[in-house]
């Protein structure tokens, strides 16, 4: 690792080295003699205060030169929260993709602020929701108790009930390994879910296009010995058929996954059994 | 071992009538470091405090605030994607063909006894007798929710079938069949 580590710092490195000079970015704390124009972008967010909870949710609205801001939307919204007002509430934790804390609502669609880039059109201001339809704890902070029960409710670990012809390892085919690629990759960042109408309307019993993948995780992998109880568990209206094949899920997922294609394998599986 | 079994008993008490403050003082009991410190001899005096005073619930500023929440913007705010705009007007349209059965089938059922006349021919004639424009309009208004659900069913039935669900593939699909729908039901509604 270390080793590795070491090269890929040199690669870049040198990378940078023949990278012509105009092409290096420009950091907010350079100070510099000659100020590039500002670029100022508008943008809308969210407010809600659970001391204040008769006042009823509003946007607010915060200037920003993305000229002194990061490429990202958690960027700005760092920097609003640092300097412009200190009230602003959300959640984050890794800025690179990989926690799910982040997600919101940015222009409409759901993602994690830490992998948006802010569009640098300034003529149009970007708007910053919580994930939709879902209990606002404050600002940008949503309420996800259901969904992390609703994920505890689908028992997501292996089950066996032999153990290995070893006693070490659960040996697993690469073939079989190759099943669980683009599921176990979810972060249960909730865009997915929060994106789906059904899920709206329905998420006191459908389990939503996160949920679903994870469920199928588990169905899929070929270490599991309790397939049929899983596929029992969901095999009612609610768990899976509410899924309508909207497939806002897919076209939002900031991972590039495909929760769609796994509910319908797990509607496929339903139907052979 | 009567002092023992007295405090005990009190201990009980206490955890019956208090059952946060017990927690409190158990886990302040429980830890090395206090008693390392020398702080158990403290921790016993003021357990008595410990009791009476902070009667509020923690969980209960959760529960007042749950109740209170607000539901974040969902269907309006949410930008017109190809997935769920197509996906609601299946079912506008499914209701717009369905619809107007049921309620023209009970009215057919209903024509003997009111002494309507809903017959073929009588509405035939009634369609006659309108403008050009009025007999298009009247057409497509019927023509394009039929061959856009049919058409989007294949859609459907495609994706139960677990294929075609990548976003490009549903982003054309969903525009083909779009395409395919209008041209087709103008070309019913011009028959």
């Amino acid at each position: 690792m270390a080793s590795l580590r070491t090269t890929s710092r040199l690669l870049a490195s040198s990378r940078s080295l023949f990278r012509p000079a105009t092409f290096a970015r420009s950091y907010a704390t350079v100070e510099s003699g000659s100020e590039p124009a500002p670029q100022i972008k508008k943008f809308q967010v969210y407010r809600w205060n659970p001391d204040a909870p008769s006042e009823k949710p509003k946007m607010q609205t915060y200037e920003l030169d993305l000229k002194k801001t990061g490429p990202m939307m958690l960027d700005a919204l760092i920097r609003i929260k640092n300097e412009i007002d200190p009230t602003l509430t959300f959640r984050r934790s890794c800025r690179e993709g990989i926690c799910g804390s982040c997600a919101m609502n940015i222009d409409g669609v759901n993602t994690l602020a830490c992998l948006c880039r802010i569009p640098t059109d300034t003529t149009k201001e970007s708007r910053i929701y919580p994930l939709p339809h879902t209990y606002v704890v404050k600002d940008l902070v949503p309420d996800l108790t259901q969904f992390y029960k609703q994920y505890k409710s689908i028992k997501p670990y292996l089950q066996r009930d032999t153990k290995t012809e070893d006693g070490l390892e659960n040996r697993q085919s690469p073939e079989d390994r190759k099943k669980l690629d683009g599921l176990y990759e979810c972060i249960l960042c909730a865009c997915c879910s929060t994106s789906c109408p059904s899920y709206w309307w329905n998420s006191e019993e459908y389990l939503g296009p996160a949920i679903l993948l994870q469920s199928y995780r588990w169905l899929a992998d070929s270490r599991d010995q309790k397939t049929a109880e899983r596929k029992h568990a969901i095999d009612n209206s609610m768990s899976v058929y509410r899924c309508h094949t909207i497939l806002n899920c897919t076209r939002t997922c900031p991972k590039g996954l495909n929760p769609a294609r796994a509910i319908s394998e797990i509607k496929k599986m339903m139907a052979a059994h | 071992m009567l002092s023992q079994k007295v405090a005990q008993q009190s201990l009980r008490r206490l955890a019956v009538q208090q059952p946060y403050a017990m927690r409190w003082t158990l886990m302040n009991a429980a830890s090395p470091a206090a008693v390392a410190m020398g702080r158990n001899v403290q921790m016993i005096q003021t357990r008595f405090a410990a009791t009476n005073t902070k009667t509020s619930d923690p969980t209960k500023i959760l529960a007042e605030q749950r109740l209170r929440r607000p539901v974040a913007p969902h269907l309006t705010i949410y930008r017109p994607q190809i997935t769920w705009l197509m996906s609601g007007l299946n079912r506008i349209t499914g209701l717009m063909l369905s619809g107007p059965l049921y309620l023209f089938a009970t009215a057919y059922l209903a024509a003997p006894l009111f002494g309507w006349h809903l017959e073929s021919a009588s509405l035939a004639a009634a369609f006659a007798a309108l403008p050009l424009a009025a007999q298009l309009s009247f057409k497509t208004f019927f023509a394009l929710p039929f061959t856009y659900h049919s058409f989007n069913g294949l859609r459907h039935l495609m994706w139960d079938a677990g294929r075609g669900i990548t976003n490009k593939q549903v982003i054309q699909t969903g525009w083909a069949v779009v395409g395919v729908s209008v041209v087709s039901a103008l070309w019913l509604a011009f028959l």
